[in-house]
């Protein structure tokens, strides 16, 4: 393939004290393509994304996102990348004073402000849509099921149009169905938004389903890379230790 | 013990970093005018109630417990003033800023604690809205701002109290009681009370802040964030009490 890779991380490296957690982490994601990384809990994959955002500082290493390393950014240079990504946290993380209405606007008005009342009800009314809860716009978030909290952050993710997407297990705590329905929603975002994301995941049917490619983290490493037959079909009796 | 002392010390050193951050931030555009206001009305509405309760018991109970010390000296003519003095130098701010601490640095403190459990200040920060800047600077502004008014407040309400307690055993009519009060005040009994409210709110506000922003790990960490936001909020408030009567007295007697 010679597509250019849209993130590329060299040599990551993070301790928290004395628990060494990433030591020293290489990949890259190609434009349009869809990362799954697999790993037990514990394992850093969280901490990896969190440190392509900024939001954990890094100890060692280059991760480079449209070409430009995030570590070395001013505070003001990583707020303008910040902009193109999305992160859905593990928990949806939604603003629980808020209605998914104003989850929404709150992004939107805050980076757009000169947009009309009128231009910014349109845009939250296509993301949720997309995401297929146009009818739950004015609930509360400890209203909604799980399902729907983790569609109304794809939604917040997608307002100011991304052109990457972080999941960080984004089917955790689901039932197998709504799961399939969020893997579905993942698969049409890529589609739709032409996004490049990285899905952190156990789930082995959303890593098949969403995933170009596949990667394991462990010990601090990528252990094993490759798709989804690939890896199924390891030599390595840890890695099959997966598809089981 | 030791590493008791090493926490506190470590806590010092991060609440003073936190300190410089919203120097550092307070000064820089946009300002959050909106969640200001917001936060201004509810810290105010939130704590109405019990200073006013607060406020007219110590009035009434301060007029009524020195009745009979003053009457012992022949000195009743001089209760409105006694109490009134006592109200807006002291008793006043301090009661107003425990309150405040009770129920303001606790709510922020639970608040931002909760908000940093669940990941929605880390959500802030990734779509590039700096959370120090919206969470709290307009937070910290709002106690420095609304503490002083509901101190103001409580003074008015204490004093008013204190009327009541007074024509318990004597009739004086409210505007006889109120120019004696009035007569008896000086600016140097009001400008120096009305600074440290200042401080009492800057730091109810910046301690509920500090105190959210840290909380770590699940939820049991929410509820440990508000109680010690209550807890060194109240400590704060009896230190800078004393530095304020110390410096005072330096420079005004
Ligand atoms: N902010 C932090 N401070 C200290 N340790 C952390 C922090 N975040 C994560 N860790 C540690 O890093 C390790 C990996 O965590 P994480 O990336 O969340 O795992 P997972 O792969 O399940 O997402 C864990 O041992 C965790 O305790
Ligand atoms: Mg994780």
């Amino acid at each position: 393939m010679t597509a250019t890779p849209l993130i590329a991380v060299t040599n990551l490296r993070k301790s928290f004290g004395t628990n060494e957690v990433l030591k020293g982490v290489n990949f890259s994601v190609n434009e349009g393509e869809n990362l799954v990384i697999l790993g037990r809990s514990g394992s850093g994959k969280s901490v990896t994304i969190k440190c392509l955002v900024g939001l954990i500082p890094t100890d060692e290493g280059e991760m480079k996102v449209f070409g430009t390393d995030v570590a070395q950014l001013s505070y003001q240079e990583l707020n303008e990348i910040r902009l193109r990504i999305g992160f859905l946290f593990q928990g949806g993380a939604l603003y629980d004073s808020m209605s998914v209405r104003d989850n929404l606007s709150f992004t939107l008005k805050h980076h757009s402000p000169k947009l009309s009342n009128e231009e910014v009800q349109t845009r939250i009314l296509e993301v949720l849509e997309n995401v297929g809860l146009a009818e739950s716009i004015d609930k509360m978030p400890s209203e909604l099921s799980g399902g729907m909290v983790k569609r109304t952050a794809v939604a917040r993710t997608l307002i100011i149009k991304p052109e990457i997407i972080l999941y960080d297990e984004p089917t955790a705590g689901l039932d197998t169905i709504t799961s399939r329905e969020i893997s579905d929603l993942i698969l049409a975002v890529q589609k739709k938004y032409k996004t490049t994301s990285i899905i952190i995941t156990h789930d082995m049917a959303c890593a098949k389903s969403t995933g170009n490619r596949i990667m394991i983290l462990k010990d601090g490493v990528i252990n094993a890379a490759g798709t989804y037959d690939e890896l199924e079909k390891s030599s390595d009796e840890w890695v099959r230790s997966f598809f089981i | 013990m030791l590493d008791k002392i090493k926490n506190s010390f470590d806590d010092a050193g991060k609440l003073s970093l936190f300190t410089a951050r919203f120097f550092k931030e307070v000064f820089k555009w946009p300002f959050q005018l909106n969640e200001f206001l917001r936060q201004c009305y509810v810290i105010g509405y939130k704590s109405l109630p019990l200073v006013t309760i607060t406020g007219f018991i110590m009035g009434l109970v301060l007029t009524i417990q020195s009745r009979p010390t003053m009457s012992k000296f022949g000195a009743e003519s001089w209760l409105p003033s006694m109490v009134s003095l006592s109200l807006i130098r002291e008793i006043a701010p301090v009661i107003t800023a425990l309150i405040c601490a009770g129920k303001i640095a606790s709510g922020i403190g639970a608040e931002l604690g909760s908000m940093k459990v669940t990941s929605q200040i880390d959500a802030m920060e990734v779509s590039a809205i700096n959370p120090y800047k919206y969470l709290v600077v307009t937070r910290v502004l709002a106690t420095t701002i609304m503490v002083p008014i509901l101190v103001f407040y409580a003074d008015f309400i204490g004093i008013l109290g204190g009327y009541i307690g007074y024509n318990v055993h004597g009739n004086a009519s409210m505007y006889s009681y109120f120019t004696n009060v009035i007569e008896h005040l000086e600016f140097l009994d009001i400008l120096p009370a009305t600074i440290k409210t200042f401080f009492f709110g800057f730091f109810i506000g910046l301690i509920g802040c500090y105190k959210g922003f840290n909380a770590s790990g699940g939820t049991a960490s929410v509820g440990h964030a508000a109680n010690s936001a209550v807890v060194t909020a109240s400590l704060s408030i009896f230190i800078i009490d004393m530095l304020a009567v110390q410096i005072t007295d330096l420079f005004f007697s």
